[in-house]
């Protein structure tokens, strides 16, 4: 009958383009920001972050849960001023669903209202600032590398109760993550019986060591020094130069023998004992498979930069097949990703606690040479460590943030 | 010519939002106004005055350090904190203009970057106060008169505003009487003095209201930003208002926000299109100086008058050649 | 006892550090009245390209030849074909030497790359010395000796030899050099030529020390403002003494004072510029 025919030609077109329609949404990419440093100081950290990346992309051959992903990088040149026009960019011009980045934490921070107003799912591969997850935390934020201190509260307690140090002695960069990831060393320390007995904060940029090395207390049982970006190879080098290295033993925060500058190191390294969420030499078929990778294509081992980005993109994978693809529904998408639980990192089992911080084994590691490279060995785990270690939560976020001068150092000698 | 263009630029500003293809670009005028601003003010002091200063973004950051701090942890209101904000820039210019003005030259230059970078040190150092490298986060835009400046086509209008009286108030006093004393502090600061101009006094005057704009500028940077830290008062950031400065056309009116304009879009439209975008900023500058001396606006000037096939009229800027009989110390 | 003289110890060898830095600095100001800002641009390319030299096998002293001859060329270039039309033309140099400084170290972190390359000391130099009791690392002392015969070279240079009365005589008195035929011209090439190898071979010889990293540059240059406007303006016994003096405010100052170690530099500096402006030993500049 006419009629039949032309109402069952007009639902089978309207079906038509309904899968059209739908087609259109799935092919449509996913379109990704993702903010870096390419210039500047910071610009090897922000390479290895790149790097990683598109390692993870081209394994998938630029697709997630079933998507295809365009990748939109914005330079910030470790400018806080830039690195908000670049979110700007990527959110307005770009039109991305999701950012990975920035690296810095005073680039986070500077977009933190970008962020929260134009509500971008964003997930930070690098910045470690505690607040972020703590007791500023942004509904649209979470991070695939855990805070400054989630590493030291552990190194804190490994050299009290099995290196059983006594005294300690304290170099670090005088800036926010310095002064965070030794204030969680010194407080799990000094709860186990040992004493920081100086502590000496260098400026970042300071042309040379040697002021701060001739000032070390010779009767100290061991120093902790924290360095990021370059910083720890100078001070390495140097510490050996001036006769420390075989008188006083090292301990390290995990920047400060990364696998991405350790590969500059020489013998001057050796043994340095570091604790840190992440080694080349976790021993997992994943890890195993990420680093053979990450050396086949750029010639290094991964460190703190790499597996931040990787991990922030297996987090992202995740999340868009919890949400079967439709990253249109931020509300849904953004759900997904806190509740994350990303099994295949080469970390292990990654899951974000209710800031959106990782919970994560944290490993105290030593640096070897194996097979003619030093790499940091693994020699012992702390097995899923939180930003909170093991305090009460709220009682740590009422207290204030890490600080410079908190917790205050009371064992310090003239 | 000079009318029509004028009115031109008036509507293309008055009419941005409607034309600008997206929130991006509206965003993007407004820091270009921003640093506009900034390069104003440093313009009193290096285009009119003479004064070649690499320490400006110190009142930047302190301006806009005194106004987050008083409204984060002190709640005060936008209106109070700005004002406290400019009134400890202008004191603060004062003070440090009497230390540097006791020199001159690159003398002048080496006390101008030293103070700038002592108030670089303060505010990552003194972190309990200014947040150290984190910097001050979570601050809020101005609501005048009800507008809420979230909005960035909202901003942008307060921002054109801002820069249009601003302009305007330069334009007045470098024309004004005080003005012309100024420039001849520049040009003959042995004459200007045996005339019977107080020529410390002078410059000491422009180099506190230079500090004042400055200051000004540094509001409306951290309105727009929302955001304040060490960063925006380094050494680069003297540096490159002083590159915008010099580059659109010192001592001129219209220079600084050229040579703003510049800056900013390059930094910013460039790097899309080009990894080396710090290289071609530099390759920008260099060929700026050995192709447009003077400034962008001079070569426009060249260009106006050859197309109008009119003689340009000698542009009067620092750079020009002493007459006979000054000698470098004169500078 | 011990803590005193190893500071002083690290004074002396930051001040020959910045002896190699600021060296050339105040030699191209001195006859030129040019800032040149690139100064921290062409250190750290001589760094880079001693770096370069010693990763190919070859030894310090060709890696301290090649930074100094390297950047030597390109500021005889810089000098001929930007700088030469600048003379006087303060704003100018500074936008032309600030670009240039841009266009190195961007090309500096496009063929190195980002990550910071330490460099190791000449073999027979590694390792510490044995002195009154402490151990000093021996590079250090060399790096005092080096900084002392070049101080020594350019006084030669200056005092005896008929380039470096033309110097003298064109720092003194301009007009007058040329009236009696000094080809000034040429004479300013020469010495912008001599002053960037100076920082070049500068970079290579602090690189043990100072490692090599992007940024360097950033970080250099002030200091070496910092020493020369100490030292006074265009005197190399200025500019030596100078260095030696920052040297040991610089690290003293981080012990004794470390709330003002981000701008330990800067504050003696603006009081002792306020209190004379041509700096310690500089002439009038009229």
């Amino acid at each position: 009958m006419p009629l039949q025919r032309s109402s069952f030609a007009r639902s089978a077109a309207l079906l038509a383009l309904l899968c059209l329609g739908v087609a259109h949404a799935a092919d449509e990419p996913i379109r990704v920001g993702f903010l870096t440093v390419r210039s500047g100081a910071l610009a090897a950290g922000g390479k290895q972050m790149e790097d990683a990346l598109r390692l993870f992309l081209k394994e998938r051959n630029d697709t997630i849960g079933g998507r295809k992903v365009e990748l939109f990088v914005g330079d910030t040149a470790g400018q806080p001023a830039i690195t908000k026009t670049r979110a700007q960019e990527l959110i307005e011009r770009n039109k991305v669903h999701v950012i990975i980045g920035p690296l810095a934490a005073f680039e986070a921070l500077a977009i933190d209202d970008t962020i929260r107003s134009s509500e971008t799912p964003t997930i930070s591969p690098s910045a470690a600032a505690e607040d972020l997850t703590q007791r500023r935390p942004n509904p649209w934020f979470v991070r695939a590398v855990g805070t400054s201190a989630q590493p030291s509260h552990p190194m804190g307690e490994y050299a009290a109760t099995t290196l059983k140090y006594k005294r300690i002695a304290i170099v670090a960069d005088d800036f926010a993550f310095g002064h965070e990831t030794v204030a969680g060393f010194q407080r799990a320390f000094e709860e186990n019986g040992g004493k920081v007995v100086q502590k000496l904060w260098s400026p970042l940029n300071v042309a040379d060591y040697g002021t701060y090395i001739g000032q070390i207390k010779p009767n100290v049982d061991a120093v902790y020094a924290v360095f990021a970006g370059g910083n720890g190879v100078k001070f390495l080098k140097q510490y050996g130069e001036y006769g420390l290295k075989g008188k006083i033993p090292l301990l390290a925060g995990m920047t400060t023998v990364d696998e991405g500058i350790l590969k500059s190191m020489g013998d001057e390294a050796l043994g340095v004992v570091s604790s840190g969420w992440y080694a080349a030499t976790i021993d997992n078929p994943n890890n195993k498979r990420f680093a053979a990778a990450i050396n086949r294509d750029y010639k290094q081992d991964p460190g703190y930069y790499s597996i931040g980005a990787y991990g922030a993109a297996l987090m992202l994978e995740e999340a868009v097949k919890a949400v079967k693809g439709k990253v249109e529904d931020k509300a849904a998408f953004m759900a997904a990703l806190r509740n994350v639980r990303v099994a295949n990192d080469p970390r292990g089992n990654i899951t974000l606690d209710a800031l959106g911080n990782p919970v994560m084994d944290v490993y105290i590691r030593k640096v070897e040479r194996q097979n003619g490279k030093l790499v940091n060995a693994i020699v012992k785990t702390y097995p899923a460590v939180s930003q909170f270690w093991t305090y009460n939560r709220k009682d740590f976020l009422a207290n204030p943030v890490y600080s410079r001068d908190y917790p205050p150092a009371a064992h310090l000698e003239k | 010519m000079k009318r029509l263009l004028l009115v031109a630029v008036a509507a293309a500003a008055l009419t941005l939002p409607l034309w600008a293809g997206g929130a991006y670009y509206v965003n993007l005028a407004s820091q270009v106004m921003i640093a506009a601003l900034f390069a104003m003010s440093l313009n009193l002091l290096v285009g009119y005055a003479g004064l070649t200063s690499l320490g400006h973004a110190g009142y930047l950051g302190l301006s806009a350090y005194i106004s987050g701090w008083l409204m984060l942890r002190l709640g005060w209101g936008h209106g109070a904190s700005a004002l406290a904000a400019l009134a400890g820039t202008t004191a603060t210019a004062a003070l440090f203009g009497l230390v540097a003005l006791r020199a001159s030259g690159i003398s002048f230059l080496m006390i101008t970057l030293a103070l700038g970078q002592i108030l670089w040190g303060v505010a990552y150092r003194w972190a309990d106060m200014t947040g150290g490298d984190n910097g001050l986060s979570g601050l809020t835009r101005p609501n005048p008169f009800g507008i809420d400046l979230a909005a960035p086509g909202h901003f942008y209008f307060f921002t054109l505003v801002v820069l249009t009286v601003v302009a305007g108030a330069i334009a007045m006093w470098v024309r004004s009487p005080f003005g012309a004393s100024i420039r001849a502090t520049r040009d003959q600061p042995r004459r200007a003095s045996a005339l019977g101009f107080n020529v410390s006094l002078i410059r000491w005057i422009t180099f506190v209201v230079s500090g004042f704009l400055g200051g000004v500028a540094g509001l409306m940077y951290v309105y727009y930003h929302q955001f304040i830290s060490p960063h925006s008062i380094s050494l680069a950031n003297s540096a490159e208002m002083l590159l915008m400065v010099i580059a659109g056309g010192p001592g001129t009116l219209v220079g600084p926000m050229l040579g703003a304009t510049l800056v900013v879009l390059l930094k910013n439209l460039a790097s899309a299109y080009v990894d080396r975008w710090v290289m071609l900023l530099g390759i920008v500058y260099v060929l700026i100086v050995l192709f447009l001396p003077g400034g962008i606006v001079a070569g426009l000037d060249r260009l106006g008058a050859r197309l109008g096939r009119v003689p340009a009229a000698p542009r009067r800027t620092s750079e020009a050649t002493p007459p006979p009989g000054a000698t470098e110390a004169s500078r | 006892m011990s803590f005193w003289l190893i500071q002083s110890l690290n004074s002396l060898a930051l001040g020959g550090v910045l002896f190699t830095l600021a060296a050339g600095f105040s030699l191209i100001f001195g006859l030129m009245r040019i800032a040149n800002l690139s100064h921290g641009a062409y250190f750290m390319l001589g760094a880079y390209v001693g770096l370069s030299v010693l990763d190919q096998g070859y030894g310090f002293g060709w890696a301290m030849l090649a930074g100094g001859l390297s950047v030597g060329a390109l500021g005889a270039a810089v000098e001929r074909l930007v700088l030469r039309r600048l003379a006087g033309k303060t704003l100018a140099q500074v936008l032309a030497t600030l670009g240039i400084a841009f266009i190195i170290a961007d090309a500096s972190l496009w063929i190195w790359g980002g990550d910071p390359r330490p460099v190791s000391a000449p073999g027979f130099l590694r390792g510490a010395m044995q002195l009154f009791g402490l151990t000093f690392p021996a590079y250090r002392l060399a790096v005092l000796a080096m900084s002392i015969a070049i101080a020594i070279g350019l006084w030669l240079l200056l005092d005896k030899t008929r380039l470096g009365v033309m110097i003298r005589a064109s720092v003194d008195d301009m007009q007058m050099a040329r009236a009696i035929g000094i080809p000034a011209s040429r004479l300013f090439t020469i010495v912008f030529c001599l002053g960037a190898a100076l920082a070049g071979i500068g970079g290579v010889i602090a690189a043990p020390i100072l490692s090599v990293y992007p940024g360097m540059d950033a970080d250099m240059l002030p200091l070496a403002l910092v020493v020369v406007i100490l030292g006074g303006l265009g005197s190399l016994a200025g500019a030596f003494v100078g260095s030696f003096l920052i040297g040991f405010i610089y690290s003293f100052g981080q012990v004794l004072a470390p709330n003002l170690a981000y701008f330990i530099l800067f504050l003696p500096m603006v009081v002792i510029l306020a209190a004379r402006p041509r700096g310690l030993f500089g002439r009038p500049m009229a």
